[in-house]
């Protein structure tokens, strides 16, 4: 069970994501967008959104920067893994707040709003009622995650995660032992990932961070043929 | 110097009747989609009023267009680049629907399956958004046709700008006048600079302002960011949607749908030649009432031997240079300066152009003091304050304004003696600085205005693009999936295909 979960599960999760992201990339490139529905209704939608969309993308990239670098930076740099769980949980916790109740404005907004909830799919209310429901584990875990500062459980999660990208078939057994809430949030987190192409989350994937450095402001198409 | 090409057009507003045939048009062909009921790619509002959406011209309140910097340097008026990211999540100058209004249909199927009641049976109206009962519609594309509501809320119209407005609304100074607005496919498109994903461009051919629908994210810059409001989100694809100048039509040589069916032949669609790389310092010139002279710098001469040689070498293809010489819109812009950008103090350097309508003199007393034999009323006294045109169409500057007017009155007077008293008035022709030849030109196009001298558009050179073999067996339109029809994809990413409507509500 637990290898099946924390050992064969992520390569699934994954293979769907990468696979799954890419054919719709490819084959619906009109699907591919944020689906907004600001224009339907602005109320709710300016603090939820922001709310959510900061607080998730730092918890986000919390967890990929927290749980992907190898073991050893940490150790080059002396930072005590017990100083990291409590950064990780300290962050974790703000934002991760901040992100809940951004998402349950916005669930409210997508449920009550008869304009908003009229043009909502059964993927756009599902995914958002997931990502709370993702999020509450994470916050319910930081309770957790605190009390046991002194055992090093976070050492357990990187050597899970690091263990998974570098293909180790002993990976799973490294958290074989934490909390269940832990598991839980793991396989939520897992499932969202399979849901990801099917869904707008997509849309994170076209973060427009190249608009920065994109140069000058206008564009113009030629269908000439260079010659 | 690097000489483009693009399709212009004019519109006549002294002739617009307000009809609504170019908007009707328009959306059988383009938005009678779900999504974009509410979007008219074209709408003719009347002036004065608020317009679609409602006080679309205050970019105080929405702000669109461009802004130049005190380092002499233009950005859009919604923020640098960091700052339109950082909207991302929620954009602040995004219009709510209501804004522009809540779309509708009437429960039709009521009047033939109702029981028997005491009452008749009504067509009540239900939301298109949410498909609940609306009681009462608040708003409407066109909501204040021919000065409907009151003239407190009119007023607000921000064209009033240093007018003495109270006269006016009185009912026997009132004014009113048409204006059709569409995409003015600008050479500073605000749209296109404020698209994170670089889904808009401009065409490099024709001036065409285009949104790729699969690059497009939705990210909903491009509605805050242009300020004529001409960006449409689609509700129901996520995608936003702008007029294509029916691009189809004109590689074809034919005139956009609005242009073809307006009733009044106000319209007219013509080659201009320009400047690409004088384009950013025009649109950053320090005073807004510089940008009309700006622009009209930006044009080149089709007729220069030496704008024709450097188009050539610039790949602009020999007929497209031929038809620029014939251009109605070269004519009246830049030969009898008689159309003007609108808005130009938007920055953005529109191509659709207008001419602006005359009205009848504002006094009744005085109208039989005007001469007959070619003494021109004062334009001042025209009902329509030329303050209110050039607020419209040059920033503020009314010069411009007084001589285009001017211009069309002489036209009148000078075909008046012509053909009623047979006499050739040299003197009206002189007082406005046009040769009689120009007159019966100006008489030839706007007056008469044939199919031919109104649309002057070339063929898109396919050749120069692409090559027939590569096409050979190939399918048309399509969507990414090959030859498919786009029908048999399934569902699997929650796709809705762009599917042509085909009569009936799907």
């Amino acid at each position: 069970m637990n290898q099946f979960f924390f050992g064969t599960y992520p390569y699934i999760a994954l293979t769907v994501l990468l696979i799954g992201s890419i054919a719709r990339y490819e084959r619906d490139p009109y699907t591919w967008k944020s689906s907004s529905s600001q224009l339907l209704r602005r109320k709710q939608l300016m603090w939820g959104s922001i709310l959510f969309h900061v607080g998730v993308l730092v918890v986000f990239f919390g967890h990929l920067f927290g749980l992907l670098i190898p073991i050893q930076v940490y150790e080059f740099f002396g930072i005590e893994a017990q100083a990291k769980q409590l950064l990780a949980a300290t962050a974790g916790g703000i934002f991760g707040t901040m992100a809940i109740i951004g998402a349950l404005i916005l669930a409210h907004r997508r449920l009550m709003d008869p304009r908003v909830r009229a043009n909502s799919s059964f993927a756009d209310t599902g995914i958002l009622l997931l990502l709370i429901a993702q999020l509450a584990l994470g916050l319910i875990s930081v309770p957790y995650s605190l009390s046991e500062l002194s055992s090093g459980g976070v050492i357990k999660f990187m050597a899970w995660a690091n263990g998974i990208f570098t293909f180790d078939p002993n990976a799973a057994s490294h958290i074989q032992d934490v909390a269940l809430i832990f598991k839980l949030h793991i396989v939520l987190g897992l499932t969202i990932f399979i849901l990801f192409p099917f869904t707008r989350l997509v849309h994170m994937i076209s973060a427009p961070v190249r608009y920065i450095w994109r140069p000058g402001y206008q564009i113009v198409r030629t269908r000439r043929k260079k010659a | 110097m690097k000489v483009r090409a693009q399709i212009g057009m004019v519109l006549n507003l002294d002739k617009c009747i307000g009809c609504h045939t170019c908007s009707v048009t328009c959306k059988n062909v383009w938005t009678s989609r779900d999504g974009v009921e509410y979007a008219w790619f074209n709408n003719v509002e009347t002036k004065p009023g608020l317009g679609y959406p409602t006080d679309w011209e205050n970019q105080k309140r929405w702000n669109g267009g461009w802004v130049r910097n005190r380092n002499g340097k233009i950005q859009p008026k919604q923020g640098a680049k960091w700052r339109i990211l950082a909207n991302i999540f929620a954009n602040p100058n995004l219009p709510e629907i209501d804004d522009y209004y809540e779309p509708f249909d009437f429960d039709y199927d009521h009047l033939k399956s109702a029981p028997e009641m005491p009452t008749f049976p009504t067509a009540r109206p239900r939301s298109k958004i949410s498909g609940e009962r609306m009681e009462k519609i608040e708003h409407g594309p066109n909501w204040e046709e021919i000065l409907g509501g009151e003239f407190e809320t009119r007023s607000k119209d921000y064209n009033f700008d240093g007018v003495q407005k109270d006269i006016y609304g009185e009912y026997e100074n009132t004014f009113m006048m048409y204006l059709p607005r569409l995409c003015e496919h600008c050479l500073n498109p605000a749209c296109v600079a404020s698209c994170p994903s670089g889904a808009i461009y401009k065409r490099d051919e024709d001036g065409i302002v285009l949104i790729d629908q699969e690059a497009c994210r939705g990210w909903r810059m491009c509605v805050s960011g242009c300020p004529y409001k001409k960006i449409y989100y689609n509700w129901e694809s996520g995608k936003s949607e702008k007029c294509t100048f029916c691009y189809p039509r004109i590689e074809s040589g034919m005139p956009t749908v609005c242009s073809e069916t307006c009733v009044g032949r106000i319209r007219y669609l013509g080659v201009m030649l320009y400047d690409a790389d004088k384009i950013e310092k025009a649109a950053a010139v320090p005073g807004e009432k510089e940008l009309y002279d700006a622009q009209l710098d930006v044009f080149l001469d089709p007729n220069d031997p030496e704008v024709q040689a450097a188009a050539r070498r610039d790949g602009v293809p020999q007929d497209w240079i031929d038809s620029a010489k014939n251009s109605p819109v070269w004519k009246m812009a830049m030969e009898w300066k008689i159309a003007f950008p609108l808005h130009p103090e938007y920055r953005t350097l529109p191509m659709v152009w207008y001419v602006p309508p005359l009205s009848p003199i504002q006094n009744a007393a005085a109208a039989g003091k005007i001469g007959v034999d070619g003494d021109l009323p004062d334009v001042k006294s025209l009902r329509i304050p030329v303050r209110y045109l050039a607020n419209m169409l040059t920033a503020g500057d009314e010069a411009p304004i007084v001589a285009a007017l001017q211009r069309m009155l002489a036209m009148r007077g000078y075909m008046r003696a012509k053909t009623i008293d047979g006499v050739v008035d040299l003197g009206i022709a002189k007082r406005v600085g046009l040769e009689p030849a120009q007159i019966d030109e100006m008489y030839k196009i706007m007056a008469l205005a044939d199919y031919e001298d109104r649309f002057v558009v070339p063929t898109t050179h396919r050749e120069l693009t692409e090559d027939a073999y590569d096409l050979r067996s190939g399918c048309g339109f399509t969507d990414t999936n090959q030859c498919s029809t786009g029908t048999s994809g399934g569902k699997l990413f929650g796709s809705r295909k762009f599917v042509v409507p085909t009569g009936g509500a799907r």
